[in-house]
């Protein structure tokens, strides 16, 4: 166990360094130039390349720009929010961002897991179909689907809820994005849940359990939904994936100001810094979360732990 | 057996067989010509479906047709294809045609209009209200129809539509292409040579796992000029691995049946193996993962083009109609309708399509 953990962190040491690299080398490699003004003379330009340290050879960049993200420093906005650190560009955003998608997982998954034992339980039932019908809906729909639907009838036509995001009423106005956000974890996590139900109900052990007088509430907590539950860890990586995505769009359609948007701006303004920091957070966020699942695995289901050391 | 008593003379009033002579018995029976046919005649021969001896293909297309479901997708996405195809060129628009006085136009069709539907007319909302106007008749163009409605630049946006489904069309081949070529190739040498080969393949495909996609395909695109040549780019940087994974598990559990040895013992060399013994058995998931990648591919190429990463103008996909429809789609929303619709039909049909051929190839792995 110690060493597949070993293997799994160096391997993400390895991919953050390469990302690091190829974040410069694009940085490098970026059309057009933060100084897109005409106005400026030679000289103007010499002093403000000087001023962000980009006369010095790439190498000293590279190893000054390690040093400075190590200390989470990621230099400051050329375009969004001229000289303005990106840190505190961030400082506002982070927690928006955050807390609607952490509304959005808990969302997602109670009402999964709500519908996926419901469509177990009544298994052939109405329920069972609604059930299907919206993992079906919303695996493959795109967020933004939902968002716009849901921004035109419930925000628009029907004005129960703000429209565009407003600080002042942070619940409500979260309230469309957490349901768009979410549609993709519903949908998974009530499909795993009604399948892997579906069959922990038919197991031998449960018909022992049955048959030992156990039953209702115990029966289905102490015993189905404990085994239940362990292939819905499987799609948490889909999830986390689905959800770093959507809340670009989500955000930009509800216009929130959150990462999400910041991130589609800076690519839209050519504002290398910031696309490149925001880049640079995602992939963190990413691998760090990839690698707790792959060790959360590891630690629930021995099964899994002993066919990975076999590879 | 098969004796049929005349109807005039039910079972029930028949005396018992011993109290009469058996010529008594018989001349009270008749006997008609089918009596010694089998009920049934189609069936002469009786076969078991579920037990008969059929091959693993045909076994898999009675699976498939049975799906409501996926012959549903099928027969809309080949829908979508034509129209895709015949769409643009049906009515006298182009799809970078513009007519600015033409703008903002609500769908209109000539015999839906009749019915109060299609018939060009919107509703404002203002302050004051909301009042009906339709821009057909105050702009005094009767004989105009858009069956889409226009654009803000008098842009015909059933051609663009349709010009867009062609781009995600495209994006839907090229992702196949994609899997069929680099991802199938890696996963068959690295699941087929094993030992360092796989340990040094693998190891990439790990950190290239551990990208997320999303950034990859954004930087490379900051990089690369907008166009459809950077997103084919894009795809292929990313597209191949789930691929790959696939046909590298699927090789490594056939590779050490007798049947491949007996090959190797033969002298086949490893590129004989790999494509006439091997891969002949494993087409099953390799073309389910090929239809799963297809809306993986439309909904990355559709969301490079929401954040304004797509095709420049005037060019159209479905994302980048999405996205500009977007902008005003509390006031005009028939801008926004249509293309997000095809867009949530071709996804949905896809996945459905996808789900169907899982489940008739791969009975196994039905409801996962």
């Amino acid at each position: 166990m110690k060493k597949y953990i070993g293997k799994r962190i160096a391997i993400s040491l390895v991919t953050l360094l390469i990302i690091i690299l190829v974040l410069f080398l694009l940085l490098q490699f970026m059309p057009g130039s933060p100084f897109n003004d005409e106005k400026l003379t030679p000289e103007q330009i010499a002093i403000m390349s000087q001023k962000y340290g980009l006369d010095k050879p790439v190498i000293i960049r590279f190893f000054m720009y390690v040093k400075n993200l190590c200390q989470g420093d990621f230099g400051v906005s050329y375009v969004i929010a001229k000289d303005t650190p990106i840190t505190i560009l961030l400082k506002n955003r982070v927690p928006i961002s955050f807390g609607i998608g952490l509304e959005a997982v808990t969302f997602g998954a109670v009402i999964g897991l709500i519908l996926g034992i419901l469509a177990a339980l009544r298994h052939n039932s109405w329920l069972d179909t609604l059930c299907t019908v919206i993992s079906v809906l919303g695996v493959s729909l795109p967020s933004y689907v939902f968002a716009i639907a849901l921004a035109y009838f419930v925000g628009y036509k029907a004005q129960w809820l703000p429209l565009l995001y407003d600080g002042k009423q942070y619940f409500a106005s979260s309230i469309m994005p957490m349901i768009a956000l979410s549609m993709f974890t519903v949908a998974t996590v009530a499909r795993f849940t009604r399948t892997s139900l579906l069959e922990v109900l038919d197991s031998d052990y449960m018909l022992l359990a049955e048959s030992k007088g156990i039953t209702g509430r115990t029966l289905l907590t102490r015993h189905a939904m404990r085994n239940a539950l362990i292939p819905i860890i499987t799609v948490l990586a889909p999830l986390i994936v689905d959800l770093m995505i959507g809340s670009l769009v989500i955000e930009k359609i509800f216009s929130i100001p959150g990462i999400g948007s910041l991130m589609v701006s800076a690519i839209q303004s050519n504002d290398y810094n910031v696309t490149i920091a925001l880049a640079f957070i995602y992939s963190v966020m990413y691998i760090v979360l990839m690698l707790t699942v792959d060790i959360l695995y590891g630690i629930i289901d021995p099964r899994i732990r002993l066919t990975k050391k076999a590879d | 057996m098969n004796r049929r008593i005349k109807k005039k003379q039910p079972a029930a009033e028949l005396p018992l067989v011993d109290t009469l002579s058996a010529e008594e018995y018989l001349s009270r029976i008749t006997f008609e010509d089918d009596d010694f046919e089998f009920q049934h005649k189609d069936g002469l021969e009786h076969i078991d479906a579920n037990f008969a001896s059929q091959s693993y293909w045909k076994d898999a297309l009675i699976r498939f047709k049975k799906n409501k479901g996926a012959i549903f997708s099928l027969v809309c996405i080949i829908f979508l294809v034509i129209m895709a195809f015949v769409g643009p060129g049906m009515n006298e628009y182009r799809y970078d045609q513009q007519i600015i006085v033409n703008q903002n136009m609500a769908p209109r069709v000539k015999f839906l209009e009749q019915f109060g539907i299609f018939d060009g007319s919107e509703t404002m909302r203002t302050s004051t209200g909301s009042k009906e106007i339709n821009y057909y008749v105050s702009n005094g163009l009767e004989d105009t129809y858009y069956w889409f409605g226009s654009d803000s630049l008098g842009r015909d946006l059933w051609t663009r539509t349709w010009m867009g489904t062609r781009i995600s069309l495209y994006v839907a081949v090229l992702a196949v292409f994609i899997d069929l070529v680099f991802g199938l190739t890696y996963g068959l040498v690295s699941g087929y040579f094993g030992g360092k080969v796989d340990m040094v393949m693998q190891r990439i495909v790990e950190i290239l796992n551990s990208i997320p996609y999303l950034i990859t395909v954004t930087l490379l695109l900051l990089v690369m000029k907008p166009g459809l040549m950077s997103i084919t780019f894009a795809l292929m940087f990313s597209g191949w691995l789930g691929m790959s994974r696939i046909a590298r598990a699927e090789v490594l559990k056939l590779k050490e049946q007798e049947y491949v040895l007996a090959s190797r013992t033969l002298g086949a060399k490893s590129f004989r193996i790999i494509f006439r013994e091997i891969l002949p058995n494993i087409f099953g998931p390799l073309i389910t993962q090929t239809m799963f990648s297809i809306p993986h591919a439309i909904f990355t190429e559709a969301f490079l083009a929401f954040i304004g990463l797509g095709v420049p103008e005037p060019m159209a996909s479905l994302g980048s109609l999405i996205s500009s429809g977007y902008q005003n789609f509390t006031s005009h929303p028939y801008m926004i309708v249509f293309p997000l619709v095809v867009m949530g039909l071709l996804m949905l049909c896809f996945n459905m399509l996808a789900d169907g051929l899982r489940d008739a190839l791969d009975p196994k792995m039905k409801d996962m």
